[in-house]
This record gives C-alpha cells, sequence and structure tokens, in this order.
C-alpha cells in the first residue's frame, strides 16, 4: 500500500474528458514524477489531491483515508502540502511573515484565536521560520516584500512554506519552471536532501527532463488524462510508447 | 521603554496617542476666544466627544475592512444596538452607563455573530451587498416594526414613568458613572483670551477610546492579526496553508461589531436618546469613507480620518453668512459678495461638497489616506537632513503597518 492511493479517476469539464480512469500508486519515502504534454490533465490531478476540484469518478486515499469531499485546508492539516503552478504566495507580507504563517498553520491547526500574543514573541516559530529560509538559502532576503521578488525567489519562497509544515507528502507542480540553470541545480539538491533526510513524499510534476531524472524513483507518464505507463526512471528513458508520446518531440 | 507587552516603537506609537487624546481640550483650542479664527476651534465637549466615539467605531472597522479587506457596508447597524441597549438599561435600572456598556458590546456581538456567519458566504462585492441589506432590515425594523422596543420615529428615551429600580434618590437624572456626570466640566478655566473646557464625559470616552486603540495595536501584532492580513492577500494560499479562513473572518467581523457597538453605546451615554437613524446606510458609509481617507490598514489612519471627518462636519459646516461677511468685510463690496459667493459652495450646508473634493484628492494622490501623507511628509525631511542610505540599492522593504 503506498501513502498515496489513486484509484480510477475521472473529471469531466464541458465536452473535455481532463481525467479518465487514473490509478496511482505513491509509495512512501519516494519521489514520483508525473510527466505529460501540456494539457495532460496533471495539474488537474493534483487539483483532486489537494481538494480543490471533487472528481467525478474514482477515490483518492492518504494514508488510507479518503481525501475527497475533504475542505483544501482539512487536507493540508493531514499532512499535505503544495507548489502551485504559478507561485501563491502572500505578496502583500514579508518574506518571513509568509513562511512564519505557514509556521504557526501547523502549529496551531486550522484556527487559533491568538489575538493578544505577539508575533514578534513567538520564539519557537521565528527560530523555525529563519531556519527554513537558511535551508533554502533565503535568510538575506526576509524582510523583503514578497510581491516584488522574481518568479524563481517567488517558487522558493513557496517550497520553504510547504517544507516549514514538514509535510507527509509534498506536491510539486513544475517546481524549476522560470529557475536560472543555478538555481534549478540548488532546487534539486534541497529536494533530494529532504527526501532522503527527512522522509518526505514527493510527487512532482516537471518538464524539465534533467530534473526528472536526477529525482525520480518512479516515473507516470499522462496523456490525455490517462496514465500511459509507469515505470523506473531507467525503464521510462528507452519505452517506445513515452519516445514516441512525449520524449520523442523534445529529445 | 516597553509597556504592556508592546516594543520599543509601539510603546511611543501608544504615548503619543495617549497624550494627544488627554490633551485634546487644549490643542483644538488654538485661538482665541472672539478672535476671527474662534470658528476652527473644536475644543467643545460635544464635538470632542464625537472624536473619541467615532473614533473606536472607525479603529473597529479597521480591523475588518483595514486587515482583511472585507468591506462592510452595514457597521451602522451596530451602532443602533448599542445605543438602544444602552437607553433600555436606564430605563430599567438607572442612569449610570456601568451596565449598558458592557451589554451593549456583547448584544452587538450577537448580532454580529449571525449577521457576519450569513455575510461571509460571500466575498467582495456580494458580501458588501449582504451586509448593505442586514442594516437597512435593521433600520426599517427599528423604524416601525419593532416600535415597541424601539419607539420608532420618536427614538428612544427615558421618560418619568419608567422602572428604573435602582435609581437612588440623590442620583444625578443624566448618564453618569457611579456619580461621575457626563455633561458636567470638571474644569472650565479662562486663560488670557482662551478658554478650555474639561468635561466628564470626553475623558470617560476618550480613556475608553485610548483602550480600544491599545486593543488593536495588539491585535495587529499578533498571530491572528496576521491572518487576517493574510486573508487580504492571498486567502486560496492560505486554504492550502492548512487555515480555515471562514472563523477567521467572522471573529474579525464580530470584533469590529463590538467596536461599534461600543460606540453607539457611548453615543446613548453623551446624550441618553437612540433613534433608527442611527443604523441608516449613510452612517455606514460614513465609517468607510473615515477609513478609507485616514488609511485603512494602519493603525493610525481610522483616529485621522474620524478625526478629520467630524471636524469638517461640524466647523464647516457652520460657517455662515455673518462669519463669512467678519471675514472678508475689510474688502471693497464686489470683492467681498464674489469671495462669499464662492465660498457658499464649500461651507455651511455644502460642507460635504468640500470633503468630498478632499476625498477624491486623497484617493487620487494618497492611495494609502492621510497616514501616507504624513510618511511621505517625514520621508522628506529626512531626506533634507542628509540621510545617506540609499534607497534605490535597498531591497524594497514590506510597507510596515504600523505608522
Ligand atoms: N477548471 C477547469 N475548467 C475547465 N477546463 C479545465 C479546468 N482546469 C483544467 N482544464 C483543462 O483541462 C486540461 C488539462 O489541464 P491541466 O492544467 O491539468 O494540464 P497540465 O497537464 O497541467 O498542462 P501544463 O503542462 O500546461 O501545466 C486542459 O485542457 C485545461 O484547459
Ligand atoms: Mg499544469
Amino acid at each position: 500500500m503506498g501513502i498515496l492511493e489513486v484509484k480510477g479517476v475521472g473529471k469531466r469539464f464541458g465536452g473535455l474528458q481532463a481525467l479518465s480512469d487514473v490509478n496511482l500508486s505513491v509509495a512512501e519515502h519516494s519521489v514520483h514524477a508525473i510527466i505529460g504534454p501540456n494539457g495532460a490533465g496533471k495539474s488537474t490531478l493534483l487539483n483532486v489531491f489537494v481538494g480543490k476540484l471533487i472528481p467525478d469518478t474514482g477515490s483518492v486515499m492518504f494514508n488510507g483515508q479518503s481525501v475527497l469531499g475533504r475542505k483544501p485546508h482539512e487536507i493540508n492539516q493531514m499532512g499535505i502540502s503544495r507548489v502551485f503552478q504559478t507561485p501563491e504566495i502572500f505578496g502583500d507580507l514579508t518574506v518571513m511573515e509568509n513562511v512564519m504563517i505557514s509556521c504557526f498553520a501547523k502549529r496551531d491547526g486550522a484556527f487559533r484565536l491568538h489575538a493578544f500574543r505577539t508575533v514578534a514573541h513567538e520564539a519557537d516559530i521565528v527560530e523555525h521560520a529563519e531556519q527554513v529560509l537558511e535551508d533554502v538559502n533565503m535568510l538575506d532576503k526576509r524582510n523583503m516584500h514578497a510581491a516584488s521578488m522574481s518568479r524563481g525567489d517567488k517558487r522558493r519562497l513557496e517550497m520553504a512554506m510547504c517544507l516549514s509544515q514538514d509535510p507527509q507528502l509534498l506536491l510539486l507542480d513544475e517546481p524549476t519552471a522560470g529557475m536560472a540553470r543555478a538555481d534549478t541545480n540548488n532546487t534539486i539538491a534541497l529536494l533530494k536532501e529532504i527526501n532522503q533526510k527527512r522522509d518526505i513524499t514527493m510527487v512532482i510534476i516537471e518538464h524539465d527532463m534533467h530534473v526528472v531524472f536526477s529525482l525520480a524513483d518512479r516515473i507516470t507518464v499522462l496523456a490525455q488524462g490517462t496514465p500511459l505507463v509507469e515505470d523506473t526512471p531507467e525503464r521510462i528513458k528507452g519505452h517506445p510508447k513515452v519516445k514516441e508520446a512525449y520524449l520523442g518531440e523534445s529529445a | 521603554m516597553r509597556l504592556l507587552g508592546l516594543s520599543r516603537k509601539d510603546t511611543r506609537f501608544l504615548l503619543i496617542v495617549i497624550f494627544l487624546t488627554m490633551a485634546t481640550p487644549i490643542l483644538l483650542q488654538p485661538f482665541p476666544e472672539g478672535s476671527g479664527l474662534a470658528t476652527f476651534n473644536a475644543g467643545y465637549p460635544d464635538l470632542m466627544q464625537r472624536f473619541a466615539i467615532f473614533g473606536i467605531f472607525a479603529i473597529g472597522f479597521n480591523i475588518l475592512f483595514g486587515l482583511t479587506g472585507y468591506l462592510s457596508f452595514g457597521h451602522a447597524a451596530f451602532l443602533g444596538v448599542g445605543s438602544y441597549t444602552v437607553v433600555w438599561m436606564y430605563k430599567l435600572l438607572d442612569y449610570n452607563v456601568v451596565y449598558g456598556l458592557p451589554l451593549a458590546v456583547a448584544v452587538s456581538a450577537v448580532f454580529a455573530v449571525v449577521i457576519g456567519y450569513v455575510s461571509l458566504r460571500r466575498s467582495g462585492i456580494y458580501f458588501s451587498i449582504l451586509t448593505l441589506a442586514f442594516a437597512q432590515m435593521s433600520y426599517n425594523l427599528a423604524y416601525s416594526v419593532l416600535t415597541p422596543l424601539t419607539n420608532g420615529e420618536t427614538g428612544l428615551q427615558v421618560y418619568g414613568n419608567d422602572p428604573q429600580v435602582l435609581l437612588g434618590a440623590t442620583e444625578a437624572n443624566s448618564p453618569h458613572f457611579f456619580g461621575w456626570v457626563m455633561n458636567d466640566n470638571f474644569w472650565e478655566p479662562v486663560i488670557g483670551g482662551w478658554k478650555f473646557t474639561f468635561n466628564n464625559g470626553y475623558y470617560f470616552t476618550a480613556i475608553i477610546a485610548i483602550i480600544a486603540f491599545y486593543v488593536s495595536l495588539r491585535i495587529f501584532r499578533s498571530p491572528f492579526g496576521l491572518m487576517l492580513r493574510a486573508i487580504k492577500t492571498n486567502q486560496t494560499r492560505l486554504n492550502y496553508t492548512g487555515i480555515n479562513t471562514r472563523p477567521y473572518t467572522l471573529a474579525a467581523f464580530v470584533i469590529s461589531g463590538m467596536y461599534a457597538g461600543l460606540a453607539g453605546g457611548l453615543m446613548a451615554a453623551m446624550d441618553p436618546l437612540a433613534g433608527a437613524e442611527r443604523m441608516q446606510w449613510t452612517a455606514s458609509g460614513e465609517v468607510v469613507l473615515m477609513t478609507i481617507l485616514g488609511g485603512a490598514g494602519t493603525l493610525m489612519g481610522p483616529i485621522l480620518g474620524a478625526g478629520f471627518i467630524k471636524y469638517f462636519e461640524n466647523i464647516f459646516s457652520k460657517i455662515n453668512d455673518s462669519v463669512l461677511h467678519g471675514w472678508f468685510g475689510f474688502l471693497p463690496d464686489g470683492l467681498e459678495d464674489f469671495l462669499i459667493g464662492v465660498s457658499h459652495f464649500f461651507v455651511g450646508k455644502s460642507w460635504h461638497l468640500t470633503l468630498g473634493l478632499l476625498f477624491m484628492l486623497v484617493v487620487v494622490f494618497l492611495p494609502g489616506g492621510l497616514v501616507e501623507g504624513g510618511q511621505r511628509i517625514a520621508a522628506m525631511f529626512r531626506k533634507k537632513s542628509g540621510g545617506k542610505d540609499d534607497a534605490a540599492h535597498q531591497p524594497k522593504p514590506a510597507p510596515h503597518v504600523a505608522e
């Protein structure tokens, strides 16, 4: 049994069958990559995992519990964090405040009326947030206005926010898109370390094959809403169907 | 120095507010009695009380609108609820405001839970319309349907045959706080040509306003306040970060409703009357103007905005022909008449025009309100005094919610 078990998931948008009969099993502690051409339904699948969409058919079990029908905040509190394809951060707040919010959500749960405490006096939160910013190499940007950063930095910030929650499952939707080569390599190293040292399971969607092959333990190829094949990176590389459907264009 | 769990900067901030509030009767009387400019003096009890009361109203409103971005157009409903509650306590018990005020806060909290619970199911313009609808419903209920409770058009007041079961033989026959009669002045010194009025009611309201400001300062700096600001920037991200935003917005709504109820209660504490017109949508709109004019989401903004609007309402509306003749009398007749004619558009009954123009100027040129204006002036002075740090080469710091 994997930590995430997806069975027979289908989702239709009007006349478009965005997902059909998706089956997927993500093993605990692994990095599972989902690749596929634009519009294949990769982001839609993540939307189903985090409660943004409810599928028409099928089931999604996380640690043996269904996530379908739960609110996004409940699913996060179960241990799933997500980095979005277009960075979702708190633009009007500082980098530090962005990360502290994640830390508070982890420590205090979905709601706590701490109206008479002072953020600056929450030593454990401040310390933890600084540590996480250090891990992603952003401590020097702690007082920056989040909206004024580059796209790559916003993405790193979003990753820091997710990591600060120490999730069991981290969902990454194109985490290196918009990053310079050096930052991409740093991100690969960071994700590798997180996966190995902290035992965080990851599902990663990525177009950059360098990233995919450096990180993934298993790869699912999605095309037109259906998994084409699922296998190890070595076997995927040589798979004729994959070459034809996907890698063929870029390789 | 640090006070009451505040940072050094916030302590200084609080002390400035305390000083300004306590010295208001002096600061607002800059012109000697009988001088041509005495019209601009605002240091009389009725107006000073209004500054403090509307300051409280706007501080509370800012916790909802300034922090979360949810724009309520119905907060006057709580103002009315607070007033009715306090007058009822006068009628049933006695004129001591100690019963009515806490109850006014509690009753408006209950109303706010109900109105907020329904309205917060929507956001943006739909939220605003829902709150507006609720407030108009409350207004109409108070005006006609609930006449036995509100005395309809006439307004609720105390009559000789009311029970007033706690009324003592020697007790004051107007609102008081354990004998501290709101209408009385405890000191009325005349120094040179200047006349100052130190009014019981003003100081009572002012102390409550300082406490209200302190509470809002703590909320701004708290984890709760941080979540409210996060709701304003990106509610979606907050949901996916594991935060249930609904109870946060509801808590902000209820807190701001309680502030409004307190303000309404204090109105009835200064003048033992309550009328339905207090709940009208124009009153709800006024607090929106105050907050935006002063600077939404800033600590001082709502106070400045409330003071500004109440000052204009009371001072500019008072300037009539005889005052204008007094000012322009020395000019040749034709010019005098011309200037008076022009002034008519801006003073007296037309003060709304002046306020409207000022509001437009502020919104267009100072989107951060009067507070932003103050910050720009301060920055100019700092530059002149030769500050060396080169802003262009520093990473842009986030705008601070203080100031
Ligand atoms: N909410 C929605 N309503 C209607 N159609 C949608 C919705 N979300 C996605 N789609 C459609 O579903 C299909 C799959 O979209 P999705 O975003 O999952 O693709 P993707 O695999 O993530 O592509 P990319 O690599 O470009 O990010 C697309 O055709 C898209 O237009
Ligand atoms: Mg996508």
